[in-house]
């Protein structure tokens, strides 16, 4: 890995101009504005048994935490959080193996590559509940079933792939051809270079799609929403509740949430840390 | 130069009359990008266990050519033999040569020993017997001691010797460099360049090096040949190229000459075989002095001729300290006829 980008560390005499501070402050109330309303719900999820939604605190309580895992009338957070997490996983997965392998194909041009290349871009902007639509009355034409590893995998595909297509390119381009080359003159067949050095390579960029396309279809909404079937994601499942019921649970939902992304990341970041340190233990015992 | 006729009576032969004394020869070898003809119908023969510099500016085709002979790059037309077999449509691993890349391209994920050992890798060599080779081959460069350090912790100058462990172990005929040198800094280039010269005359194969510097060309080829636009416009041993100059293209690129118009013709004369003296008898030319540049043993003072030519004089330091001049002193350029060499067009 490259090693770290030098900072030259400021001379104490050299005076900043007062924009310096001016534009410090701004970016620090964007950072308010970014962290502070889900400050105050992380707050407001503590709550005691018998708050309510607003201040003031009455008292301080983890029920609204154990409410979450008590499947009640209206909604069964646990079983659509596990049912996001597979499903997230199985997008995350299609889209690795489908963008790397249109990464490669694309990295020379063919006949229509700038058309697919543009058709891909343009699905980007096209509305996302109207995709949904679309992929619902498809079904409902073929009078299948809409569920979750059909209906719902389709639609969130229509939002990753062109996703982890472009991230692909971008991981691509910084990925210098000679190394294929001088495996190929050492005698790799294809597969071989692909598997021996092309992947390893662009392992770390390839992870990278991989959590990208697994938070987009973690929180996915506008296009899971018409073609879930019966079985809702932890989005939908989140919406159902807030339009039927207002109590601090949701606050409770959003800190757990936010508590599992950060611990996705943060497991993520750990494995990929470890690797590289053994990597450099096995290369330094020398 | 080489001639049709004589290129063409090697393309007769078949693998049954392989001819021995040569290990690559290329005949008409043409690459085309679209439109652009990048390298235009290129003949060259390089003898057995020689050291052949390709030499020329950016674009002239050198890399082109090599990466033809590599096998890294499809010949549009024309045929490319090693060691008297056509190789043209082989793909790399069976032609019998191996490229240094010039970026190096060592595998960055890969130990220095598996770097060396992949291509026994991809040849289902065992584990053991392999390790066991990358590490004869790690100490003929002298990098035994970094055979479990990845890549990205050596220095430019180690991770060139672990690319070049890389590229032998495959025994290959041929060895091609692509600019090997030009990542190194000036002081570590020397010792790099005696190190590639006594590895080619320790294992006695050819090898192919491309090069945009002249004094690394003169200083390693046996062989040295110098392209423009495509074409060779020169190939011979490094010193009948600097002492014989075939144009002025050829003056020009390798340097240390000034080409001058005597008579409606062009020659070139060595800047360290011209005077500044007074007009007489012999060829002369005169002008003013532009520059004077302290180079330790010599020192170099260009001069603007009144024909508004640039001309250069190498005069060693004690000739010229004995008769100082200065810029903006008028002087004449003096040469005897036997160092005037005539040139070819362009």
């Amino acid at each position: 890995m490259m090693g770290a980008i030098g900072t030259r560390s400021r001379d104490p005499r050299e005076k900043r101009p007062w924009t310096f501070y001016a534009l410090a402050s701004l970016c620090g109330l964007f950072l308010l504005f970014l962290y502070g309303p889900m400050l105050v719900v992380y707050l407001l999820s503590f709550q005691g048994p018998n708050g309510g939604v607003t201040f003031p605190m009455v008292g301080f309580s983890l029920t609204w935490f154990r409410d979450i895992f008590e499947p009640g009338q209206m909604a069964n957070i646990p079983v659509a959080f596990g049912r996001s997490l597979a499903l997230a996983g199985v997008v995350s997965l299609l889209t690795i193996v489908i963008s790397v392998a249109a990464g490669l194909g694309f990295r020379r041009p063919f006949p229509g590559s700038g058309v697919i290349f543009y058709l891909a871009v343009a699905s980007l902007v096209m509305p996302s509940l109207l995709v949904g639509f679309g992929v619902g009355l498809g079904f409902q034409f073929f009078d299948w079933q809409p569920d979750l590893f059909t209906s719902a995998l389709a639609a969130q595909l229509t939002w990753t792939l062109p996703f982890g297509l472009f991230a692909m390119f971008a991981v691509f381009n910084r990925f210098n051809r000679s190394y294929e080359e001088a495996a190929t003159d050492l005698g790799a067949s294809a597969w071989q270079r692909l598997v021996h050095v092309t992947l390893p390579i662009l392992l770390p960029g390839i992870i990278g799609v991989g959590l990208g396309a697994f938070t987009l279809s973690y929180d996915e909404f506008a296009r899971t929403t018409l073609v879930i079937g019966t079985r809702n994601t932890l989005p939908l499942e989140i919406y159902a509740l807030v339009s039927s019921s207002s109590s601090p649970t949701l606050f409770a939902i959003g800190t757990l949430t936010t508590a599992v992304s950060f611990l996705v990341i943060g497991v993520a970041i750990t494995v990929i840390l470890r690797m590289q340190r053994r990597r450099a233990a096995n290369a330094q015992r020398s | 130069m080489h001639n049709e006729a004589d290129t063409i009576s090697a393309t007769g032969q078949g693998q049954d009359a392989v001819d021995v004394r040569f290990d690559v020869e290329l005949v008409a070898v043409t690459k085309r990008y679209g439109a652009t003809v990048a390298v235009d119908r290129v003949s060259l023969r390089i003898p057995r266990a020689s050291y052949c510099c390709l030499l020329g500016p950016s674009g002239c085709g050198k890399t082109s050519t090599l990466r033809m002979i590599a096998g890294h790059e499809v010949v549009s037309d024309g045929d490319i033999l090693i060691r008297g077999s056509n190789v043209t449509d082989l793909p790399p691993v069976r032609r019998g040569t191996a490229m240094m890349f010039q970026n190096y391209a060592l595998f960055p994920h890969l130990t220095c020993i598996d770097n060396v050992a992949f291509s026994l890798k991809m040849r289902g060599t065992g584990k053991a017997e392999r390790h066991a080779r990358a590490r004869e081959f790690l100490a003929l460069v002298h990098m035994q001691d970094f055979a479990d350090r990845l890549p990205s912790q050596l220095s430019g100058g180690q991770q060139q010797r672990v690319a070049l462990a890389r590229a032998l172990i495959t025994q290959p005929r041929v060895l091609l460099l692509d600019e090997p040198l030009s990542a190194l800094d000036p002081f570590l280039r020397g010792r790099v360049r005696e190190e590639l010269k006594r590895l080619q005359r320790e294992l006695g194969i050819t090898f192919i090096h491309v090069t945009h510097s002249q004094d690394e060309a003169m200083a390693l080829a046996d062989l040295m040949v110098v392209m423009d636009h495509g074409h060779i416009r020169q190939a011979g041993p490094p010193r009948e190229v600097f002492e014989r100059p075939a144009n002025s293209f050829v003056a020009r690129f390798i340097g240390g000459h000034n080409i001058l118009s005597s008579g409606g013709k062009a020659i070139a004369v060595r800047a360290d075989r011209c005077r500044l003296g007074a007009a007489g008898d012999g060829p002369h030319m005169s002008g003013r002095v532009a520059a004077v540049e302290y180079q330790g043993t010599t020192v170099r003072v260009a001069l603007e001729t009144a024909a508004g030519e640039d001309a250069s004089v190498l005069l060693p330091d004690n000739v010229f300290f004995a008769k100082p001049v200065r810029p903006g002193d008028a002087a004449t350029l003096v040469w005897s006829d036997q160092d005037a060499h005539a040139l070819a067009g362009t």
